[in-house]
């Protein structure tokens, strides 16, 4: 874990937001609203609690991060892009031909993903072999995994959800993305999913609730109450979220789900995202 | 050779794997409830600790194996054809395949094998759905001993793998100390007149037709083509080129397996005439499997007629 204060993972939060919106905006392609409701989970994860060394990705012993939502990853990559996982210019070539920065995360393609994601309800089970793996082999390293409220809509997240329960993998922190938007509307109108953080704790997980999954000092207490919890039991932070969180017209509007700003768009999330700076 | 006790495929997986397990550490079986069908009963007592039961839940065990072969281990997902090859599938290309991860698919019941349990256990489309995904590599013995051979070699390849094992006894072919390597075929006779290229249990029946041909004066030549891909190009070739005459036998459907493989080579050289005996794309039944195969002209008797007329 990393000394890092509140004060300074919020304004990283805000500069990986401002990468979001730059990446997007030269792609003309990508995933905003969601990669900006996942900025502090992100950024908590990466520069507080994760035991990594950018220039050994593949270490053994590293904390893992799996993008389950994986169409979220501009701001996975604006993070492991500051980190220094490979030069932070290559930000700018996000989904065009050649660049290790696919419209989906690749852990082929590109160093510091831990698995590949992109097709939706898959990247759970992925981490739970993870984390299974830790526990066979007695490592003390944790695997960080995100998840989107419609993902949960997919049947392999509750499989893995099983699996992670019977084999006891305290080891493993999900972040559920409750943002309760996906592309044809709010999560209530597609399908509805009750009180997903309930629904693990059914599943045998321990449900930690974040009410405010924007707010770094919430987020940090619960992370820390999740790695200091050592019962047997997954961890599911149920994080309410607000899909576009820091940009005013982005913010809770389900059309920015897949879609680039314009240039006037660009020039005004930047505008708002930069006062959103802490002096 | 008929001579010697007939035996499943499927039992040289579970006692290659138990051997491998004890050599390697790193070496898992990932069950999805039905290990006891699959063979894996004797790893789970002797190995518990490298063994996982995801229960009923295939697709979380082809995601599971994933993530445990991102860190060093060589998961075998265990269970039957039709499921670790359709209700996976996507989990294989996403999560074993696009990332090129070191997991081995390994399935017992394939083919027409699960013959009373009926069409839906009953896998003929596995090996040509999986062969379309790049990187995996598509496998099936013909024997108890080259079974063993294959899980063995399968283990000290890396990449994604699909092994697929008969769930009824069959003949053993091979003795103990025959070599097998993944993407070369297996040459069992050489013959000058036609070339019958087989895979699985069917390997037996061409060794059948050729005897039966030889006793007419065809001479056959017999190829075990244990893997449809990556394929032995070369071998197909060699048949095309100078015998020009070929017969593929499989129990898989007609499509996409192993004889769309060969016609495919050959189609490509623009030479050689390709007759395919297999599942003739149809839904199988509760039923004796030799008759299922028979249904289908996937017979000794076929294949001799089919040679004969070539």
């Amino acid at each position: 874990m990393k000394d890092v204060s509140i004060k300074e993972l919020k304004n990283i939060a805000t500069d990986l937001r401002m990468k979001v919106v730059d990446m997007v905006w030269k792609a003309q392609s990508g995933h905003p609203g969601g990669s900006l409701s996942a900025a502090e989970f992100v950024t908590a994860c990466y520069f507080k609690y994760m035991n990594v060394d950018p220039k050994n990705p593949n270490w053994a012993d590293r904390d893992r991060f799996v993008l389950s939502k994986g169409h979220v990853c501009p701001i996975q990559y604006a993070a492991l892009g500051t980190l220094g996982y490979f030069p932070v210019e290559t930000l700018d070539t996000l989904r065009k031909e050649g660049s290790p920065l696919q419209g989906h995360p690749s852990m082929v393609k590109c160093p510091g993903i831990d698995i590949s994601t992109g097709s939706l309800g898959q990247g759970l089970a992925c981490a739970v072999g993870m984390a299974l793996a830790g526990k066979m082999d007695g490592k003390s390293y944790n695997v960080y995994c995100a998840v989107g409220d419609g993902e949960s809509q997919e049947g392999e997240i509750w499989e893995a959800a099983n699996t992670a329960h019977k084999y006891g993998l305290d080891n493993l922190i999900v972040f559920v993305d409750f943002n309760n938007l996906q592309i044809d509307g709010t999560c209530d109108e597609v399908m509805p999913n009750g009180d997903l953080g309930k629904k693990f704790e059914a599943f045998g997980w321990e449900n930690i609730v974040v009410e405010d999954g924007n707010d770094m000092e919430q987020m940090c207490a619960a992370i820390d109450k999740a790695l200091a919890s050592k019962n047997g039991k997954p961890k599911c932070l149920y994080c309410k979220t607000v899909k576009g969180k820091g940009v005013s017209y982005m913010e809770n509007v389900c059309a920015w789900h897949g879609v680039a700003p314009n240039d006037a768009e660009y020039e005004q999330a930047m505008t708002e995202l930069k006062a959103q700076i802490i002096a | 050779m008929s001579e010697l006790k007939k035996i499943a495929t499927r039992d040289g997986f579970g006692d290659e794997i138990v051997a491998l397990g004890k050599e390697n550490k790193n070496i898992l079986v990932v069950d999805c409830d039905i290990g006891k069908s699959c063979k894996s009963t004797k790893f789970i007592h002797e190995l518990p600790d490298q063994h996982v039961n995801v229960g009923i839940a295939e697709q979380n065990g082809a995601g599971v194996a994933a993530g445990l072969a991102t860190c060093g281990k060589i998961p075998f997902v265990v269970t039957y054809a039709a499921f670790g090859s359709m209700r996976m599938c996507e989990m294989i290309r996403q999560e074993i395949c696009y990332t090129n991860l070191n997991v081995k698919i390994a399935c017992s019941h394939g083919g027409v094998t699960p013959a009373n349990d009926g069409a839906s256990h009953q896998a003929i489309e596995d090996m040509g759905i999986l062969r379309t995904i790049p990187n995996i590599s598509v496998i099936m013995p013909a024997d108890y001993n080259s079974a063993r051979k294959l899980v063995r070699a399968a283990a000290e390849t890396y990449g994604p793998m699909y092994l697929r094992f008969t769930r009824d006894a069959i003949p053993q072919i091979y003795g103990p100390d025959v070599e097998f390597t993944i993407g070369k075929a297996h040459l069992v006779q050489d013959g000058k007149d036609v070339a019958i290229i087989a895979n699985g249990d069917t390997v037996r029946l061409a060794i059948e037709a050729a005897k039966e041909l030889a006793s007419k004066g065809i001479e056959a030549r017999v190829v075990d083509m244990h893997t449809i891909k990556p394929l032995d190009v070369d071998c197909v070739a060699d048949c095309v080129n100078s015998i020009g005459k070929i017969i593929t036998v499989e129990d898989h459907n007609i499509l996409n397996g192993l004889g769309s493989a060969v016609c495919e080579v050959a189609a490509e050289m623009g030479k050689g005439k390709v007759k395919r005996v297999g599942i003739q794309d149809r839904f199988g039944e509760s039923a004796p499997y030799e008759r299922l195969l028979a249904k289908n002209g996937v017979t000794v008797e076929n294949i001799v007629k089919i040679a004969q007329e070539l």
